[in-house]
């Protein structure tokens, strides 16, 4: 039993969960992720490492509650227990010492990027973050990435905050300003992965991206994850899920992303209309 | 219904008089029936039809069905306390060497290992071995009568066993029978492996996967599921911070294969291992009521390939109450099928169709999904390196096939995670860690067996392999240690 011990209602149905789950703390690295099921019968679905605590033995999540299960899971309370939490899965983050590292995370991508600009930070490499968010209140992890950063940069749609933009509004302003950074790392939506991928091509700046398809079992066994990089077939969740970003083929990404989406909308519906409001959904899921 | 069976007074027949008996029929669910739902096929034997077909056993001085069985079953054995209607003797003498026995009666090839060498099978049909074996199996489980062997005391010594299928499961069985203490580290959540994931309930119930497991562990066996070795800890991490003695690799072959022809990657395209993953394990023919995981939802379905994973993936399709039309897409004839030929003649009773002599050679799409799958007809030449006639196309055939979805199920690799994590760990080109016969690999103190050894085959090879390594690592434990 994976029990939750906190749980923080942040911003934008984006909810931190601190999981007690001691095997997977032990041997976490950064740019790793967990599969986690809540019930019976629930699917499996795959979320990066935000952070970990090897002594505690204790996992971070950040999870936007958008389809039935990360609703499912923003509505268990802390002391309730997650059927499963298998991990750490993927290839580790390749840290290499004495490189400038300029990380961007847009929305709750964030969390993902916080163990790999630590990791960086670790092995004394400056760090510069770009954080991104819709508004001022939305922002996630701002002093969290202070503390593992030499900079912090920040971006709002509405100019609320920071620059007034995307994220990639303050990393095209760095290229062309021709500021040192030795790798990019980008982890988001596609669309925004690919926009950054698309940036520094020109420039031939090492760029990373960690992928998110469609995943189940996590260890290589159906395929369900698999992408184009390099016009080879890749599977995200053992050959990845970081991968050169300027191979990746973000179309097909994009397309595969959509694969049930018929199917998640019909789960939805059943799941709405069976409760109707957020206390009829408490009372029905435990 | 035991009690009644033991007042059957046993028959004196001549061998001309059990000879003459006919092979019973398997009854079965009626075709139409079950191609709507997904409750096993075959019903099972009664009392009287399994004592019956027991009867047909010559009691052979010298069995050649023992010598064909992967695992040994003590068959004549078995069969004799089947005819006499000792139901409960019949299971513990199947349980001798058998940890698994309701699966291998309803899964094991018997018509190319015990029946294909049943002596009265040169005059005759074969002895119904694995329907008998299955009845009896059914029967301990249904009658509660399940004994549990004395174990001997503990020896002190510790096995790490890696993957829950039939190998793992076997291995894990025979060791803890002989007093040692086994832990079985699975990834997914729920033990079992192929038998679990891959083979459909209409096929292998899991109720039935679940009690022999709980059977396991009525013997001692701890189960670890969540736990990808590799991973969450390494192989040498068990043997040293873990503390055990020994490990043995039964991993499977979970490595899916694609046929690298254009528009692979579209949607609509899955793999035989996600398509089945997602309707075995994770229960998607519940889907949306009670499972969350969602399934394809395509009115015309093609599985490319002629094996049992194919027919599998086939038949799990035609059951789903949006398919239409169902196709099995084989580059070879019927004769060349790798498929269990059960398992051809039930797919064809539920409407499934065959296209032979066929190969894709490009997905079509629009917008990303698929739309259609182009094929091109064979004809075949020579015997190629397989010893089967090989396949040539036939130039200007191309036709295209009407399908949203389409399952590739042309056979897996070995999943690479425990060699690459595992330094000393010889494999070979294939991927598939190399094993003497009983099973040691390049490691000491490290075993491995099943389709990890071999590639993929059929779950009571792997069985067959576990029971090696399981006597193997015995002697090492007993003899070689300290």
């Amino acid at each position: 039993m994976f029990r939750i011990l906190e749980k923080n209602d942040l911003a934008a149905k984006v909810y931190r969960y601190v999981i007690a789950a001691p095997d997977v703390a032990r041997k976490a690295k950064a740019g790793q992720f967990v599969i986690l099921r809540l019930y019976d019968e629930g699917e499996r679905i795959p979320i990066t490492l935000a952070d970990w605590d090897a002594v505690a033995g204790t996992i971070t999540l950040y999870v936007q509650a958008i389809g039935k299960t990360t609703i499912m899971l923003s509505m268990m309370k802390v002391g309730d227990a997650l059927l499963d939490v298998v991990g750490p899965l993927g290839i580790p983050s390749h840290v290499e010492r004495g490189k400038v590292l300029v990380a961007l995370g847009g929305g709750f991508g964030i969390a993902a990027i916080h163990p790999i600009v630590r990791a960086h930070k670790l092995v004394g490499n400056r760090t510069i973050s770009i954080i991104g968010a819709r508004t001022r209140e939305l922002m996630l992890m701002e002093k969290e990435m202070q503390v593992i950063s030499d900079e912090v940069r920040i971006a709002t749609d509405d100019g609320s905050y920071g620059t007034k933009g995307f994220v990639t509004t303050v990393l095209k302003k760095m290229l062309e300003e021709k500021e040192r950074m030795d790798v990019v790392l980008a982890i988001g939506p596609v669309v925004m992965m690919k926009a950054v991928a698309d940036l520094t091509r020109p420039y031939c700046v090492e760029t990373l991206v960690s992928l998110n398809p469609i995943m189940m079992d996590g260890t290589g066994m159906c395929g369900a994850c698999r992408v184009v990089v390099n016009d080879k077939m890749q599977f995200a969740c053992v050959d990845g899920p970081e991968f050169n970003a300027h191979h990746v083929d973000f179309e097909l990404l994009m397309a595969r992303q959509k694969m049930y989406s018929p199917q998640e909308k019909l789960s939805m519906e059943i799941f709405e209309k069976v409760c109707h409001t957020q206390e009829q959904r408490e009372t029905a899921a435990w | 219904m035991g009690n009644e069976a033991n007042t059957v007074s046993p028959r004196k027949l001549t061998n001309k008089e059990r000879m003459k008996i006919l092979r019973h029929p398997m009854p079965e669910q009626n075709p139409l029936e079950r191609a709507k739902n997904f409750l096993e096929v075959p019903l099972g034997y009664t009392p009287e039809m399994a004592m019956e077909e027991a009867e047909r056993c010559l009691q052979c001085k010298i069995p050649k069905c023992v010598e064909g069985c992967p695992v040994n079953v003590k068959i004549p054995e078995f069969l004799f306390h089947t005819a006499m209607g000792n139901f409960e003797l019949a299971a513990q003498k199947l349980k001798e060497t058998n940890a698994l026995p309701a699966v291998c009666g309803r899964v094991c090839p018997q018509e190319e290992q015990c029946e294909v060498v049943c002596t009265i099978g040169a005059k005759v049909e074969p002895v119904a071995i694995g329907r008998v074996e299955r009845f009896i199996a059914d029967w301990e489980r249904a009658s509660g009568k399940i004994t549990i062997p004395e174990i001997p005391p503990p020896t002190g010594r510790s096995i790490a066993v890696i993957g829950a299928g039939p190998a793992g499961l076997t291995v894990a069985g025979d060791l803890a029978k002989l007093g040692h203490s086994v832990t079985i580290f699975e990834a997914l959540h729920k033990p079992g492996g192929v038998l679990v994931y891959g083979i459909p309930e209409f096929r292998l119930p899991k109720k039935i996967v679940e009690a022999e497991v709980n059977y396991l562990e009525r013997l001692g066996v701890q189960i670890r599921c969540d736990f990808v070795v590799g991973m969450t800890q390494t192989v040498d991490e068990l043997m040293t911070e873990g503390r055990f003695d020994a490990v043995f690799i039964g991993t499977g072959a979970g490595l899916p294969y694609f046929l690298g022809v254009p528009g692979e990657n579209l949607n609509g395209v899955y793999s035989a291992n996600e398509f089945l993953t997602r309707v075995n394990l994770m229960k998607g023919y519940h889907f949306p009521d009670t499972a969350d995981t969602p399934i394809p939802m395509a009115k015309h379905v093609a599985v490319i390939g002629g094996g049992n994973t194919a027919m599998d993936a086939a038949r799990t399709a035609r059951r789903l109450p949006w398919t239409e039309k169902v196709y099995i897409v084989y580059r070879r004839s019927q004769v060349e099928m790798p498929a269990r030929k059960e398992e051809i003649h039930h797919g064809e009773q539920e409407g499934v169709e065959f296209l032979l002599l066929t190969n894709p050679t490009r997905f079509i799409g629009k917008d990303g999904w698929l739309v259609g799958m182009e094929c091109q007809r064979m004809e075949l030449g020579e015997p190629d390196a397989s010893g089967r006639r090989k396949p040539i196309p036939i130039a200007g055939s191309e036709f295209v096939l009407d399908v949203e979805s389409a399952i590739v199920a042309t056979g897996n690799g070995s999943n690479p995670l425990i060699n690459k994590t595992t330094p000393g760990l010889q494999s070979n080109k294939h991927g598939n860690i190399v094993a003497d016969q009983d099973g040691k690999t390049s490691r000491e103190g490290v075993w491995a067996g099943g389709d990890i050894v071999i590639g993929a085959a059929t779950v009571i090879k792997a069985m067959g392999a576990g029971k090696k390594a399981a006597k193997s690592i015995h002697e090492f434990l007993m003899n070689s240690m300290p």
